[in-house]
């Protein structure tokens, strides 16, 4: 007995061990990347700063722009988001040293690490050139005081012991490579989606550690507190854009709608802060990547069994509810001008996908695509949440599921509630 | 020939072209607003979802930037505007603004007459020992609101009154600052909420229904939601 609890002992003692060392490992990477000898460009920066919508996680709803302050919403608890002003509870006195130091490693300038909640797998790929701009540009904002509000982690997550196990298993300082067999657009595409725009941030497929395979992790998943999926990039009957026409794909990330499809939910966010302020150039190299993204299927898990009657019960509450604006044969509307008002629900991705967590969602809480530049005045859809409850709402998604054509699985209201709670659940 | 083009290519041409195009304005589009607020926004029957139809547009506008913003708290109503400009909502607000509807009969109060009596006191003079102003400083000779950014206090439900107040109370509304209303529903006690809210409910509507084109006086407090 004396000798089992010494063997435990000594092996708790490793662990503790193994986990200091961790941590101090990744407290000590080192990185001699010298800072940029460009002039300091501030339009540069603040073009940056769009491009990886910073400000879309670092500025709470209604506070003070880059402030931080935002809950981010994560499997493992909330994170908060910090301070990017020039205030001393932001960025006052960060050199560009340190600034280079958290978007490379990862790593505050008091040596605390991120949580990997801020994307260091994408930013890590920033070049210095770019990061000296951004940093320079931040130091020119509005110093706002907002002191940074402490995590609300479950045990262990939210220790530096966590994080830097963490980083040893998914997270490698790096720099983007070029690949020679692709152009320079392409390059330049997949510099931008795979680094400071973090696509795979919500587009990863990740583990039950919240980990994934890389900065061009594309395969999809369930936003766990959002109650959104972000579908795969990598599967034309999700949400890649392979089989795209370019110039739908480059009005698609400009407007927030092309040709039918429109970005809703947090991709609307995204278009709002980051894809619709890209240059020309930028929105071409991007559509270029993204299209040439390789093809892969996603895995659909089992759909609930057929049941005729609820089937039905959907077509009925279709005809009442949303054929007016849909069409009897779920084609869509037009308004006056000949622009598409209403998306077609024949064909539509967003019906078809292999979660129905994004339909249930639009059709609970409504939405609106962004209003932006090109595409100024969108028409919206008002919730149904107080109209249907989760069996109509398993009924109306089965129908639509099943109907013109469409071979999605049917689901079930246990699924419904179950999605809904994975909106809420931290 | 026709015929068999047509079904052919039936899902794509003469399927869109079968339903009738919906008119590019923007009451069609604010039928997503609608959906809650009842038709052409007269309110809901539940009372729950406001009468936006008529309201002020200055107004609606700065509601609903307020719940896009996150100083009003209704996660349903935040996370439908959230990707929507100052200019669409403008628009969309002066829609609402611009509609002439119909009011509901007022609600009969169940108060003893007495206490109606006080509570109509309380809304017409305010009460000056406590900084209270009049409702009608603000809101109207009339209650029906003054242009362009106080809303009326007639023709809505008492449990939305109700609700509105109590939400000032507890902080779960807000508007900009300074927060006037914040500051009187604080000062209100439950009991003279719910007997204005009463008196309120109670009210016909005036022959004219419109906002007032200005304040009666001088505003009595300073408003975040008043500056221009």
């Amino acid at each position: 007995m004396k000798r089992l609890l010494g063997v435990l002992a000594a092996l708790a003692l490793l662990v503790i061990g193994a986990g200091f060392a961790v941590l101090a490992w990744q407290r000590h990477l080192s990185d001699a990347t010298p800072p940029s000898r460009q002039p300091v460009n501030l339009e540069r920066g603040a073009y940056l700063a769009a491009v990886g919508n910073c400000a879309g996680c670092h500025t709470a709803r209604g506070g003070e722009r880059l402030a931080g302050g935002r809950p981010i919403p994560t499997p493992f608890g909330t994170v908060f988001s910090s301070n990017l002003t020039p205030d001393a509870t932001g960025l006052a006195g960060w050199s560009a040293d340190d600034f280079w130091r958290a978007i490379h490693l990862g790593q505050s300038r008091d040596g605390r690490l991120l949580s990997p909640a801020h994307p260091i797998t994408n930013t890590t790929l920033v070049n210095r050139e770019d990061a000296d701009a951004l940093h320079a540009w931040l130091q020119t904002q509005p110093a706002a005081h907002v002191p940074r509000r402490e995590h609300e982690l479950r045990w262990p997550y939210g220790t530096q012991v966590a994080i830097a196990a963490w980083r040893a298993l998914y997270f490698s300082p790096g720099a983007y490579r070029p690949n020679p067999a692709r152009d320079a657009a392409w390059n330049r595409g997949a510099y931008l989606s795979q680094g400071l725009a973090h696509c795979s941030a919500c587009h990863a497929g990740r583990n039950a550690l919240g980990g994934d395979s890389g900065p061009a992790d594309f395969r999809g998943g369930l936003l766990t507190g959002l109650g959104w999926t972000a579908p795969s990039l990598l599967d034309p009957a999700e949400a890649g854009v392979q089989r795209w026409g370019e110039e739908t794909l480059r009005h698609w990330l400009r407007d927030g709608h092309a040709d039918g499809h429109a970005a809703l939910g947090p991709m609307a966010e995204v278009v709002l802060g980051s894809t619709s302020h890209l240059n020309d150039a930028d929105l071409a190299a991007m559509s270029a990547y993204l299209r040439a993204l390789p093809e892969q299927a996603v895995t659909r898990s089992e759909p609930a069994d057929p049941a005729p009657r609820r089937r039905e019960r959907g077509a009925g509450l279709y005809r009442d509810q949303c054929a007016a604006c849909h069409g009897q044969r779920g084609e869509g509307r037009r308004d006056e001008s000949g622009a598409l008002a209403y998306p077609a629900l024949a064909g539509s991705r967003i019906v078809t996908q292999a979660s129905a967590a994004n339909l249930i969602r639009v059709i609970e809480r409504g939405g609106f695509s962004p209003a932006t530049p090109g595409h100024p005045r969108p028409y919206g859809m008002p919730p149904f949440a107080g109209v249907l409850g989760a069996e109509e709402l398993a009924a109306l998604a089965s129908h639509l599921r099943q109907s013109w054509g469409h071979r999605a699985g049917e689901i079930d209201a246990v699924e419904v509630l179950r999605l809904r709670s994975a909106a809420t659940t931290h | 020939m026709f015929r068999l083009t047509c079904l052919l290519a039936a899902a794509l041409f003469c399927g869109g072209a079968a339903a009738q195009p919906v008119p590019d304005s923007l009451a069609q589009r604010a039928l997503a607003c609608t959906g809650c607020h009842g038709k052409e926004g007269r309110a809901a029957p539940d009372g729950y979802y406001p009468r936006l139809a008529g309201k002020p547009a200055g107004y609606l506008y700065n509601q609903l930037l307020n719940f896009r913003d996150g100083r009003r708290d209704y996660g349903l109503m935040s996370e439908l505007i959230s990707p929507l400009s100052d200019a669409y909502l403008k628009d969309l607000a002066g829609h609402f603004a611009s509609l002439d509807l119909p009011y509901p009969p007022p609600q009969k109060p169940t108060l003893a007459t007495a206490e109606l009596a006080a509570a109509e006191r309380l809304v017409r003079n305010g009460d000056a020992a406590r900084r209270l102003p009049a409702c009608t400083a603000c809101h109207g000779e009339r209650l029906t609101g003054t242009q362009p950014g106080v809303p009326g206090l007639l023709g809505l439900s008492r449990d939305y009154l109700n609700g509105q107040l109590g939400a000032w109370r507890s902080g779960q509304r807000r508007a900009q600052t300074p927060d006037c209303m914040a500051q009187i529903a604080k000062t209100l006690t439950v009991a003279e909420i719910n007997a204005a809210t009463q008196f309120l409910a109670g009210q016909p509507m005036p022959a004219d229904s419109h906002p007032a084109a200005a304040l009666p006086g001088p505003a009595p407090m300073r408003c975040g939601g008043l500056q221009p």
